[in-house]
């Protein structure tokens, strides 16, 4: 079976409509919202704060601690379980992993950066949404930064190379594979990568290079939303 | 061949390349990644020379030597005062750097600042490794906090409140007839006679840290001075000493209740 038009209209190397916002979240040190599709991701940011219990505490620099959360009525289907489960976890730890060879904390010894990403909409894509949204909201609250991370899913569904998948791709009948990425602007050095299915060297090649160009489109929105909260008085 | 990316006054986003090549120095929140300068926070750029400076707009209060800093005390310890002054790490008060009377091992320290009082400190010493601050009340004008009220900005935009040699600052004390002192951690101490004054130095200084990467903001900061004067006066509570609190308070109608029994 294969994949002669996108269920959406969209080109195969299109983006889902997109939308940024940053300083949704006036009690937090940062914060931004990052919407794709029907996926909306929320980021907040509060440190470099004293990091507690004492023996988490890292004397070299300082700790990037994620927390991935998606809501409970948030899913497309049914009610998602409050609470921490094996597949939050996981992403809670990419996340942070994607974020934390960007993430300059050698000034703030024995201190954390927390970062809470709040998933209130889902439709595939939510760990893509979430560490786009958490990158702006890290430079939104000011912690030093190398560059920013921007975060797409490419992917091959019905013998396809596509970027971006929704839901109604990702369980495609003639099978779909879904790769995760997160790439920094300048270098475009994969901070996240995760495969779920089979693909072939040269299609992953090639996925990798839609990759590059959506990030980009990407990074410009969240340029252009980081820079709007402050033109926008002017 | 250096190439310069940006121009004065713009506003960057981290990773953002300013320069290329070695002609041009990284200054501020600008650091060097090879052969390219890049901003490492969200901040305005500020040219001058060779040197590419980036002033972030966001951020937490880093200390620094010298540095006065508005705090408030949330520990006591045996010898010392644990103070937050809203940075990555807490502060600390020794009783030897906190008041030149004597104290005695083992005395209450609660008598001289106590849990959520705000202090103005100076800090003595930061060492970045340790993480550890050391803070000052010994000096001219740093003291307790008993009236007035406290608000809080953006660390970065304490400069911009301030003003060049203090002129932003004394227009507003001028205008509203307050004392103000502005931590450089952004917490500020408001403290006047009247509180529609308090109010208006207020409003003034938010109106700063909103606006403070616009031009012409001096002239703005005047005109809402100008038009905010409140018309009435409503004087400031005093703090409660004692003496006071024991004072019987008579009402207005009580009082002509008396007089009208005197009069029959």
């Amino acid at each position: 079976m294969t994949l002669t038009k996108r269920s959406d209209k969209r080109k195969f190397e299109d983006l889902r409509p997109m939308e940024a916002k940053v300083g949704i979240i006036s009690r937090a040190d940062g914060s931004a919202m990052f919407k794709i599709g029907k996926t909306i991701a929320l980021a907040a940011v509060y440190g470099p704060r004293e990091l507690h219990p004492k023996f988490l505490q890292n004397p070299e620099k300082g700790v990037l601690r994620c927390n991935y959360n998606m809501m409970a009525f948030s899913g497309s289907g049914d009610r998602v379980r409050p609470g921490p489960s094996r597949r939050s976890k996981e992403i809670s730890l990419v996340t942070e992993k994607a974020l934390a060879s960007v993430v300059d904390l050698d000034k703030f010894p024995n201190s954390v950066v927390d970062v809470f990403i709040e998933l209130i909409q889902t439709d595939a894509g939510t760990r893509c949404a979430g560490i786009t949204a958490a990158s702006m909201a890290l430079a939104d609250a000011g912690v030093p930064m190398r560059d920013m991370v921007s975060s797409v899913a490419v992917g091959k569904v019905g013998g396809k190379i596509v970027v971006d998948l929704s839901k109604e791709e990702e369980d495609f009948e003639g099978g779909a594979v879904d790769i995760a990425l997160a790439m920094t602007k300048r270098d475009k050095k994969i901070t996240l990568m995760q495969i779920d299915g089979e693909i072939k060297k040269d299609e992953l090649l090639k996925a990798l290079e839609m990759a590059k160009s959506a990030t980009d489109k990407i990074y410009a929105l969240q340029k252009e939303a980081l820079k709007a909260k402050y033109v926008r008085e002017k | 061949m250096g190439e310069l990316k940006v121009k004065d006054k713009d506003i960057v986003i981290p990773g953002e390349i300013l320069a290329t090549g070695m002609d041009y120095l990284p200054a501020g929140a600008a650091i060097r990644e090879k052969e390219e300068i890049v901003a490492s926070h969200l901040g305005i750029v500020s040219l001058k020379d060779r040197l590419v400076k980036v002033i972030p707009l966001t951020g937490r209060y880093f200390p620094k030597k010298g540095d006065t800093v508005i705090g408030k005390i949330i520990d006591i310890t045996f010898s010392s005062w644990i103070v937050e002054i809203g940075c990555s790490n807490r502060a600390v008060l020794n009783v030897r750097d906190a008041t030149s009377d004597f104290i005695e091992r083992g005395e209450d320290l609660r008598q001289y600042f106590t849990f959520g009082d705000y202090i103005v400190a100076e800090v003595l010493k930061y060492s970045p490794t340790q993480g550890a601050i050391d803070l000052s009340t010994k000096g001219p004008g740093l003291h307790k906090i008993t009236k007035g009220k406290i608000i809080r900005v953006t660390p970065s935009k304490v400069p911009r409140i301030i003003g060049k040699q203090g002129s932003m600052i004394s227009l507003i004390k001028d205008a509203t007839a307050c004392r103000i002192i502005v931590g450089q951690n952004g917490t500020i101490w408001i403290s006047g006679e009247d509180i529609g004054m308090e109010q208006l130095a207020e409003k003034a200084i938010l109106a700063i840290e909103e606006k403070s990467h616009t031009s012409g903001l001096t002239e703005e900061i005047k005109k809402l001075l100008d038009e905010g004067k409140p018309k009435k006066a409503i004087p400031a509570k005093k703090p409660i000493t004692q003496v006071e609190a024991k004072k019987p308070i008579k009402k207005k109608s009580e009082v002509k209740k008396e007089v009208k029994k005197v009069k029959k």
